[in-house]
């Protein structure tokens, strides 16, 4: 035997040292209130870790994340993308027809949503969008003292989304707490999952209605996914599941995603200045926000066999979280990945995921992100932060609740 | 390898790019500001328009030519998605057109 098959023959030995464990807790206030130390505590053990507190492994480090988004057959949706595996418990909903399942049956489900919200659709809602945008830019200008949460963050995104669905006026007020509590339900059973859960009916009920076609206006979203069962895209059993995605994908994500673009630009002046200067970057400055906050912070994906990532073994079955935000600013791929910076090119973060379930609303988040930061950029002189931010706890969104404000 | 970017305005750049890398990452990882790449190379964004003449390029898949019915700028016979081009090393010194849009 020689040597070359001698170090061909340890590799698989190699594979056996397991993975360095750590005990935090992904999943508890103290993390979500400053996560970035604990991203980079985690990036520096290694390439993949174990996480004892919920019998878990996870990938910090932008390769590996980006390695396991894009190995669908080995890394698979349809038990779940969060905590709990379906194939042991019982969902507690029935399972996304995009995001929980795999190809080829999600490919089907997604082509019809991929179509309803491409570029050429983008095109028709710019105009509409920009002038919601820019009146809502003017009566906050005429207030002064605002949230930018609450008035802006969320208001901007409830105000175009929801009718660009077509789901009626009355009974709106459900759709944040419903999509609060589907991303805190890919958490574990913790206060904020179980507090959710049991607060849930009204919000579930609401938004089930919602989903069917007579509920939908004609022209919207969601009538052209029911127009996709006449076509026999799907069933017309599937259409309102296709709508309840959009519902609960669409628009606490934004909200965030605006959200975090704010309180960066009120937080570095530089990047403020930049942005008045040359108002066109108002959608890097977007991008650039989602990366360096990073909204949607967590996914899991399920081993559908024995894995090998840096030198360990994942068994099959194992649950495997991904932390997108800490793969966002994993220095390794970034340059200055702590800095806002609205000139670089953000292009292959990973906020909107990558892959086959890389986020199907993505054109319509920048969309509204430029349109909105355009419209502060051209109109607001100053923005200042006049109170202490309030953070909002998710167990699987990051964001603020309050931001005060003062805008001239 | 080399690939030379044209601007509208008629200025060009030659950057030295790698075997397998896409035309998309050979923009931005050089700075050449009239790509964006939004979507990271996943065909889903049509923010890396360009315009290529040259039969050394790789056919049209069916979803590159879906999205290219979204760009910003318009299409021409000669757009592509340089997100879906691989480079090979008979590409070497590959002239790309940029589009004045890419939004
Ligand atoms: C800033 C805003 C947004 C962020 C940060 C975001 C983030 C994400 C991420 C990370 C994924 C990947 C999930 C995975 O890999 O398992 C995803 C998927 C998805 N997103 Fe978004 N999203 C945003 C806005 C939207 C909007 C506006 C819509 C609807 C119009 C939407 C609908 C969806 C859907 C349906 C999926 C599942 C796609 C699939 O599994 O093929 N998202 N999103
Ligand atoms: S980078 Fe998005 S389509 Fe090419």
């Amino acid at each position: 035997m020689n040597g070359i098959q001698d170090t061909t023959a340890t590799a698989p030995m190699a594979a056996q040292t397991p993975p360095p464990v750590s005990d935090f807790d992904p999943f508890s206030m103290d993390f979500f209130r400053n996560p970035f130390p604990v991203h980079e505590y985690l990036r520096n053990l290694g390439p993949l870790i174990y996480l004892s507190a919920y019998d878990v492994y996870a990938v910090a480090r932008y390769q590996e994340v980006h390695r396991v988004l894009h190995d669908w057959e080995t890394f698979c949706s349809s038990r779940g993308v969060g905590l709990s595996d379906f194939a042991k418990e019982k969902p507690w909903r029935a399972p996304s027809l995009v995001l929980e399942k795999d190809p080829p049956e999600h490919d089907r489900a997604r082509q019809v949503l991929s179509k309803i919200l491409s570029p050429v659709t983008m095109k028709k809602l710019r105009e509409s969008f920009q002038a919601a945008a820019e009146r809502k830019v003017d009566e906050l200008l005429a207030r002064r003292s605002i949230d930018g949460i609450t008035d802006l963050a969320e208001a901007f995104p409830m105000s175009v989304f929801p009718d660009a669905i077509g789901v009626p006026s009355e009974g709106r007020e459900h759709l944040l707490p419903y999509a609060g509590l589907a991303f805190n339900a890919f958490g574990p059973s913790n206060e904020l999952r179980n507090e959710a859960i049991a607060k849930a009916s009204p919000h579930i009920a609401y938004v089930t209605e919602q989903c069917q076609k007579h509920n939908l206006s004609p022209t919207g979203f969601g009538a052209q996914i029911h127009a996709a069962v006449d076509t026999g895209q799907i069933t017309a059993e599937e259409a309102p599941l296709l709508v309840r995605s959009l519902l609960t994908a669409g628009i606490d994500t934004t909200v965030n995603g605006i959200g975090a673009a704010i309180y960066a630009l009120a937080r570095f002046d530089d990047q403020w200045d930049a942005l008045k200067a040359e108002p066109q970057l108002a959608r890097a400055a977007f991008e650039e926000a989602i990366r360096f906050e990073s909204p949607v912070q967590t996914f899991f994906r399920t081993t559908t066999r024995d894995v090998e990532i840096g030198g360990h073994v994942v068994p099959e079955g194992s649950k495997v979280l991904m932390f997108l935000g800490a793969a966002n600013r994993d220095p390794r791929h970034w340059s200055e990945p702590d800095t806002y910076d609205i000139r670089r090119s953000a292009s292959g973060h990973v906020g909107f995921g990558s892959g086959v379930h890389m986020c199907v609303g993505q054109l319509v988040a920048r969309l509204e992100g430029e349109l909105i930061l355009g419209a502060l950029a051209r109109k607001v002189s100053r923005i200042r932060i006049t109170g202490e931010p309030v953070r909002a706890f998710n167990n699987t969104l990051r964001g603020l609740k309050s931001l005060p404000l003062e805008i001239e | 390898m080399d690939i030379v970017f044209l601007s509208p305005d008629g200025s060009e750049r030659r950057v030295v790019a790698r075997e397998g890398m896409s035309i998309m990452a050979a923009a931005t990882s050089n700075g050449i500001g009239g790509i964006v790449g939004e979507c990271g190379g996943n065909a889903m964004c049509a923010t890396c328009h360009i315009y290529v003449d040259d039969d050394r390029l790789p056919p049209l898949s069916p979803e590159e030519d879906e999205l290219l019915e979204g760009t910003a700028d318009e299409r021409t016979e000669k757009s592509r998605l340089g997100c879906q081009i691989a480079l090979t090393a008979e590409m070497d010194g590959l002239r790309v057109l940029l589009p004045e849009h890419q939004i």
